[in-house]
């Protein structure tokens, strides 16, 4: 069944939009991604033009997110008081890095340092994840080996301590903080929620256990992606709201699906799976760079976007 | 004096036959509506040729149609291996080019129309694109306007449809132009050209609307008119559904 969409100012099949949210959506709910670095170049692919689809695509993220974060809330997985320090910093970064996507945009090139973020962002992240739980997995198979224990380093060292009783943490406030804005920063530059590299730098750098970082890391993208969405909607007027229905609706119920799935899966399995997804994007991208592309020219409106 | 009205009259039996034939235009619809679930729409484009007198003696009758959507600058960039990795190199700005254009003829283009009667009414697609100056680092500039057709017929958006047009006894004439899906609204200009021997005799212009409607009329419209008001109902939306999603699915689980 085809359907126009009033901003996009494209026809599409209504059936492909709710089979791509629902995909997109059973990951987001594994593995407490946004599932925006997967669905924009989808997006793209099926004809949605670039500005849209980025737009549009934060907003399908706050449904699937608030879908997640609800059966996560159920469980008691989320650490409502990290996730509030991270969104603090996540939005004064969001902010910030809207203001240099504006400068690099004056300097051209843009489109290309984007997909460079996205190579270098992402397969640092999944080559750095796969690698550690490969490891945890071997580990967990010999029984006996006495789990290594959490290193006691700068993180440990800094002042404002303060309680996150779910996580089990006793921190400073300045490496979530310092997290939230990093990652605020660079989801504005890349147009996505960026739970991609908010999940392993909680696990990695902030030390938090698998299960409440998942939970914590949608309750921050909520906000994160709705600030996103309001400022499109208003400067660019580029959210298509029929496109965003038709993915949501697929989008929640994958979310619903894959939150259930997510709990039956080990910890380390999970992340192994969000590693090998996060390098198979990436070499995608990087291939797209290094390949002889089909057209070389490519339409853009005049002014550039 | 009486040099000019004896040229006077040589020239009055010769000025009538140049407007001696005439176009009579009908149209299937003078607008499109775009609803949700548009998918496309056939112009029927129809008429005939009124005549004074007996047909002229001069070749066949051609009748070519052409439909142009609004016209937009665009800008179009051309990947350029720099340091290993393919990215955006030149770019060159074209002032104007239609969002849609078809071109229906009678027979080939070539023989319905003359090089120099193109140039002057602008009716083949490379002679509706207007593009003025490129920078000075593009010394290929038509290749940009090449890519600009070919991307724009791959998509549908650009036609030729030689032969798309049926004459019959030199009268009547019908042809059929099918306009995409992905439609962009405004004005659309449809024009209709008699020629023989490749010189256009008549020339006929109107206008189709093609508008969105209905559910899309008021969406667009709110997006741009109250943006605030329509980015605050996509989030509400977004937060009903994900709300929603979760609590069918514990009912689910009970």
């Amino acid at each position: 069944m085809q359907i126009y969409l009033p901003i996009a100012e494209v026809s599409v099949n209504a059936f492909l939009l709710l089979g791509l949210g629902g995909i997109v959506g059973i990951l987001s709910g594994m593995f407490g991604v946004g599932g925006g670095f997967l669905m924009t170049p989808l997006l793209f692919f099926i004809g949605i033009p670039p500005a849209v689809a980025v737009a549009t695509e934060a907003n399908q993220i706050v449904a699937s997110s608030f879908s997640g974060v609800l059966a996560h809330l159920k469980r008691k997985t989320v650490d409502l008081k990290m996730g509030t320090v991270l969104l603090i910093g996540g939005l004064c970064g969001a902010a910030l890095g809207v203001v240099l996507f504006n400068y690099l945009k004056s300097l051209g090139q843009v489109d290309l340092l984007v997909t460079l973020c996205y190579v270098v962002f992402l397969g640092v992240v999944g080559g750095l994840m796969f690698i550690e739980s490969l490891r945890a997995l071997r580990r967990s198979k010999t029984p006996g080996a006495v789990p290594q224990r959490r290193k006691h380093g700068l993180v440990h060292a800094l002042p404002f301590k303060m309680k996150f009783r779910v996580s089990g943490l006793y921190i400073s406030v300045i490496p979530p903080l310092l997290v939230g804005l990093c990652v605020g920063i660079l989801a504005a530059i890349m147009g996505v929620g960026g739970g991609f590299i908010m999940v392993p730098a909680m696990i990695y750098l902030l030390g938090m256990p698998t299960k409440v970082v998942i939970g914590t890391s949608l309750f921050q993208i909520i906000f994160v992606t709705g600030f996103t969405t309001l400022l499109h909607a208003t400067t660019n007027y580029t959210v298509d709201i029929v496109l965003a229905v038709l993915l949501l609706v697929g989008g929640v119920i994958g979310a619903q699906i894959g939150t259930r799935i997510g709990v039956k899966l080990k910890a380390e399995q999970l992340r192994i799976l969000l590693a090998g997804m996060v390098l198979l994007v990436c070499g995608k991208l990087a291939l797209d760079l290094l390949l002889t592309p089909a057209e070389l020219y490519s339409l853009g409106t005049a002014g550039g976007h | 004096m009486r040099l000019v009205l004896a040229l006077l009259l040589l020239l009055l039996p010769t000025l009538p036959s140049a407007q001696s034939e005439e176009i009579v235009l009908g149209l299937s619809r003078n607008e499109v509506a775009i609803t949700a679930t548009f998918d496309g729409s056939d112009v029927l484009i129809f008429g005939a040729v009124k005549r004074d007198a007996p047909a002229p003696d001069a070749g066949p009758l051609q009748v070519i149609i052409t439909l142009a959507g609004p016209s937009t600058p665009v800008t179009v960039r051309r990947k350029e291996r720099i340091a290993g990795i393919w990215a955006n190199a030149d770019a060159v700005e074209i002032d104007e080019a239609p969002s849609f254009y078809a071109v229906a003829t009678s027979a080939p283009l070539n023989d319905a129309l003359s090089n120099t009667e193109d140039l002057r009414h602008g009716i083949s697609i490379p002679r509706v694109i207007r593009s003025v100056g490129a920078p000075e680092t593009v010394t290929d500039s038509a290749s940009f306007t090449e890519a600009l057709i070919r991307i724009r017929a791959g998509e549908g958006l650009y036609q030729v449809l030689e032969g798309g047009v049926d004459v019959e006894e030199e009268t009547l004439f019908r042809g059929q132009i099918t306009l995409p899906a992905a439609l962009t609204e405004g004005d659309y200009t449809a024009r209709i050209f008699i020629t023989r021997d490749g010189m256009v005799v008549d020339e006929y212009e109107t206008q189709i609307a093609v508008f969105k409607a209905g559910l899309e009329r008021f969406l667009f419209e709110l997006s741009r008119n109250q943006p605030l008001i329509y980015g605050l109902m996509s989030l509400a939306i977004a937060i009903a559904a994900g709300w929603l999603a979760s609590a069918a699915f514990r009912m689910f689980q009970r």
